[in-house]
């Protein structure tokens, strides 16, 4: 992105002369995250766990791929060489609490960075194309999520594997052809542990793929910001070095520490455990749940449970998960209210925090056995959830009479921008 | 024309939703669910103090090797624990040649490394602990991760080791009977810490005195009960201490590049005016 202001890459060194006419990899980095590239200067905290997940994904890489050299995906040695790694591999124990609890981590800091999205607008033009590749990443992040939580072929990864992939038997007449197609066979077996295991070293260097497309996305019209007021001049910005190297950083010791209280001293705390019982297809769990950050979507998914018109209750629970996150790819046109802040529309801004509360709701019903009364109470929340995204979402940006704006980022930070006196109509 | 669909495709959840949450509601208020014998008398493991409990958590070397002894004592007899090496037990304080006189009371199943044939031999340090053949009824679980498998970790262990009742006379909190259709069954046993009430395994631990500890300590049920519980939280996490120690360090280096790194944003960021 270059506003007029945006200081032009000059290579001073002739080494650097040089490179720049061969490479550019350092005009690169100076227009990306360097001098170069300008932010708008009222950031909030909310606006560092996109650097933060990008923080995750790294961890995530660099532990798997060492967990990798000493992980065997067979049935037979599955879940031994998860403990051989625990207990004979050199701080195989931290590349393993570090890598499951950095997967928690990753999702905390992707749920946060989605909430300031629906909290702040950022799906408005003109970053449309920025939150459709957000989506893109979550959605793979889940199933990269999903098939590695497989990989210990404990109890919990056999029979998540069996309850996830069962959704796609609801399909009609294609149903359970396909789902045999994915698992290799009747049920989760070795052809489906060694295919989870490609694909989840796969799809990580996929996900890096997309979120390279995401910032590139970013860096055309740049960071929103919390008054969604969009930039008007230089006074409104500050270059990313060192304003925001400076911010990030001192976040990311936060972060660190927070994540490494759980990997050191609580590592067991997210997880289930069952998990640490070899995989046994002949004895089924008392209750089958998933890891924490699909709760929200595994409540809405128990939630339809009478067969509907000339639906099946279960594909309408799988048609309903789907939903739940698919919806998300058109905000951007559902919402039509110029405004992107929530800060200057108060009727949306309090729907928002009914969904906070709602899904906060889902995911407890999520997590607890599929009894009463936490089906009921997951219908209801449920039935907000697809009510807040479907109809109240573009119906309030219809009729809402949102706040005064601030003329400016300045104004906002300030109190008074010069330019808008020049103006004569701030 | 988006918006229109859109209202349309949440107005159809929302009634399939509707009418689930009805039904639902009809049943449930029509004939309440009734609570389930598990869910009466099914009680949640007690919390047990453990030296490894906590932030700074550490293993009580004597406590481990009373606790190993329990187990070799009592457990071994039906339980394995596999994926403890015999070299492991170096940690609870034992030297090289306790463990290779350890180690040596065992036969493993191996391959002679000069002839290949495989062939019992008496085990040695590098060796893990071998299988156990169990005849009897039900499937005693490997117990190397049970502290991890299991609600409650070590809590659990102790509390069913302790929590055998007779069910002819048992009373739950609310003072109710264990149901007849809910009494053990030919060869189970009562006790409400265990998930479905009854289980195959005899209470293990019974007397006084079942176990003579090498140090002395007076062997009490609920001593050895105790013991064992440690030792198995042990063989689940073995690198307990190593983890502690590193967390430990680990995070006053973090704290300290935190305040650093935080002075430092402060300093670049002081000369914008409202930050």
């Amino acid at each position: 992105m270059s506003f007029p202001w945006s200081k032009e890459y000059t290579p001073s060194h002739p080494l650097m002369v040089w490179l720049d006419e061969k490479l550019p990899l350092p005009r690169l980095v100076y227009g990306a995250v360097g001098g170069g590239y300008e932010v708008p200067r009222n950031l909030n905290y909310m606006w560092n766990f996109g650097f933060l997940a990008g923080l995750c994904l790294m961890i995530q890489i660099v532990t798997g791929v060492v967990l990798a050299m000493h992980y065997g995906g067979d049935t037979k040695v599955a879940f031994d060489s998860t403990e051989h790694i625990m207990r004979d591999v050199n701080w195989g124990w931290m590349l393993r609490y570090g890598h499951a609890n950095g997967a928690s981590a990753f999702f905390v800091v992707v749920y946060a960075h989605i909430f300031r999205g629906f909290y702040y607008g950022s799906y408005k033009a003109p970053r449309e194309m920025i939150w459709l590749l957000g989506v893109v990443i979550f959605l793979l992040m889940m199933a990269t999520a999903f098939m590695g939580y497989v990989l210990p072929w404990g109890q919990m990864s056999f029979w998540g594997a069996q309850v996830i992939t069962g959704l796609f038997s609801a399909i009609p007449l294609v149903g359970d052809p396909l789902r045999e197609w994915l698992l290799g066979g009747f049920s989760p077996d070795n052809a489906t542990l060694n295919r989870f295991f490609s694909l989840h070293f796969l799809l990580p260097f996929v996900i890096l793929g997309v979120v390279i497309l995401h910032v590139w996305a970013l860096h055309i019209p740049g960071s929103s910001n919390p008054t969604g007021v969009e930039v008007k001049s230089e006074s409104d910005t500050v270059p990313f070095f060192p304003y925001f190297v400076g911010k990030d950083g001192w976040t990311i010791g936060l972060f660190m520490l927070i994540y490494s209280a759980f990997v050191f001293f609580m590592p067991n705390a997210l997880g289930h455990p069952d998990n640490y019982i070899p995989a046994n297809p002949m004895q089924t769990p008392a209750h089958i749940v998933p890891e924490w950050y699909f709760w929200p979507f595994y409540a809405i998914l128990r939630a339809f449970t009478v067969d509907f018109l000339i639906v099946p209750a279960k594909l309408m629970g799988v048609l309903a998960m789907f939903a739940a996150i698919l919806v998300w790819f058109f905000l951007p046109w559902l919402d039509r209210s110029p405004v992107r802040s929530a800060n200057y529309r108060p009727l949306y801004r309090k729907f928002f925090w009914v969904l906070v509360l709602d899904v906060a709701v889902l995911a407890y019903c999520g997590g607890a056995p599929a009894e009463e009364p936490f089906v009921m109470i997951s219908q209801i929340a449920s039935l907000y959830y697809f009510l807040h995204f479907f109809v109240i979402v573009p119906v309030v940006s219809s009729i809402e009479r949102p706040d005064p704006l601030p003329y400016s980022i300045t104004e906002a930070v300030l109190g008074t921008d010069e330019s808008a006196k020049l103006d004569g109509n701030g | 024309m988006i918006r229109i669909f859109s209202i349309l495709i949440g107005a159809f959840f929302s009634l399939a939703l509707l009418l689930a949450f009805g039904t639902g509601a009809y049943s449930y208020i029509t004939e309440p669910p009734a609570k389930t014998a598990e869910a009466r008398f099914h009680l949640k493991p007690e919390h047990l103090d453990l030296p490894s409990n906590g932030w700074f958590g550490k293993y009580d070397k004597a406590q481990l090797q009373r606790g190993f002894k329990v187990y070799s004592e009592v457990c071994a007899a039906c339980h394995s624990i596999k994926h403890v090496a015999f070299r492991d037990l170096k940690a609870l304080g034992y030297n090289e040649a306790q463990v290779k006189t350890i180690a040596a009371k065992f036969t493993v199943t191996a391959k002679d490394p000069l002839t290949g044939e495989v062939k019992d031999r008496p085990g040695v340090p590098a060796d893990r602990f071998p299988t156990v053949a169990y005849a009897g009824k039900g499937v005693p679980p490997d117990l190397s991760l049970i502290t991890k498998a299991r609600h409650g970790g070590g809590g659990y262990v102790h509390s069913l080791l302790t929590g055998y009742a007779d069910p002819a006379t048992y009373k739950n909190a609310a003072g109710e009977a264990l149901p007849k259709e809910n009494q053990p069954g030919d060869g189970l046993y009562f006790n409400p810490y265990f998930a479905n009430l009854n289980l195959s395994m005899p209470a293990p631990i019974t007397s006084e005195g079942q176990v003579t500890y090498d140090d002395g300590t007076k062997a009490t049920v609920e001593q050895m009960s105790k013991d064992v519980s440690a030792f198995l939280v042990w063989t689940a996490e073995p690198e307990l201490e190593k983890r502690h120690q590193t967390g430990a360090w680990w995070m006053g280096f973090l704290l300290f590049a935190t305040v650093l790194a935080y002075m430092s944003y402060r300093n670049i960021w002081a000369d914008k005016k409202g930050h």
